[in-house]
């Protein structure tokens, strides 16, 4: 409850993140440049790789200092964030692995 | 915020777990609830698209047109759509900082903008949705020589069929989480200017609002990047 005192300035900070972010993935995706998508890496090529850690950086924000989770007790910032990281990976993990499987196998 | 009673006997409900009150603890575990059903529907999207990557719709080639502009402008205007829920996500958390400050006439104008923002991002959708549905001029020959134009449930000009039903799928629940958010902040807005949470005492309704606008925003970032971009 600290950043209640301090006026609007971390909201804007958060957003110009979130914007510059996006502008970054956007001129990414139309630009798509050569030696990022011919580098392949983990299966994806390296593009994706640089997509997905942008994404997980923006939902970092808009969970910690948006929805103000950074700010909770630990124990409640941990109650809400172990599930998804334990559970998302793992379905991700099989079902993916399941999906090149039966593309191989058709 | 009210006073707490700390009781000696946990069990009987007297202390606060987690020091967050009960309605706020509510709201995060629907939205823990919540995102796992929208990574169940992404995972899902994976699953299939690994097991038909060899006939799955590139993104870039199916989202290409801008409102009122010719030409092939491929992620702009969905860039647009993200730029506005972004936008709409900033607008709220204005709103909830100056509920903590008690400053109502604040809290009115931000709430307000919140909800305008909820339904440019719903028009835009709406428009998205008519574009892919409509198809391109083109069009796909079917195999008895007649063509079909833009997408259905049971066809897709772009590609393969589940690529729509994935689309129509996954955006319309995100899309009818943003209808029923921009509802319940017309409702919260009401509250607001009859003075309901001023007799409160606080605003905390707006913040549990404002939790359950920001994960909408939360997952159109995962949409926008698994749908769009990858």
């Amino acid at each position: 409850m600290a950043n209640e005192q301090k006026g609007n300035w971390w909201i804007w900070k958060v957003f110009w993140i979130l914007l510059i972010v996006t502008t970054v993935e956007v001129v990414l995706g139309i630009i798509k440049p050569e030696y990022i998508t011919e580098t392949q890496f983990l299966g994806t090529s390296l593009l994706n790789h640089i997509f997905i850690i942008l994404t997980l950086i923006k939902a970092a924000y808009i969970v910690e200092v948006f929805m103000h989770l950074g700010f909770e007790t630990k124990a409640f910032r941990w109650t809400v964030l172990l599930p998804a990281f334990i559970l998302i990976p793992y379905l991700l993990f099989i079902l993916l692995t399941e999906g090149s499987y039966t593309y191989f196998m058709m | 915020m009210e006073h707490t009673t700390l009781k000696s006997n946990v069990w009987g409900g007297g202390e606060r777990p987690y020091n967050v009150s009960y309605g706020k603890m509510m709201m995060w575990f629907f939205l823990i609830t919540d995102a796992l059903t929208f990574s169940g529907f992404l995972a899902a999207y994976g699953f299939s698209r690994f097991k038909y990557q060899d006939v799955w719709p590139v993104a870039d080639d199916v989202f290409t047109h801008f409102p009122f502009i010719h030409g092939e402008y491929p992620l702009l205007f969905v860039a647009l759509m993200t730029f506005i829920l972004i936008m709409s996500s900033v607008t709220m958390v204005l709103a909830v900082n100056y509920g903590h400050k008690m400053e109502k006439k604040k809290v009115i104008l931000w709430l307000s903008l919140t909800i305008v923002g909820g339904l440019t991002f719903l028009g835009s959708q709406a428009w998205e949705w008519g574009h892919f549905i409509h198809g391109t001029s083109e069009g796909r020959m079917l195999e008895d020589g007649s063509i079909f134009y833009g997408a259905n449930l049971i066809m897709n000009e772009y590609g393969h069929p589940l690529f729509a039903d994935y689309f129509f799928f996954i955006t319309g629940f995100h899309g009818f989480h943003v209808f029923s958010g921009v509802v319940i902040l017309i409702i919260i807005l009401i509250n607001v200017i009859k003075d309901t949470y001023e007799k409160r005492g606080h605003y905390e309704m707006v913040e549990k609002v404002g939790l359950y606008w920001h994960f909408v925003d939360l997952v159109w970032v995962f949409v926008f990047t698994f749908f769009y971009l990858v």
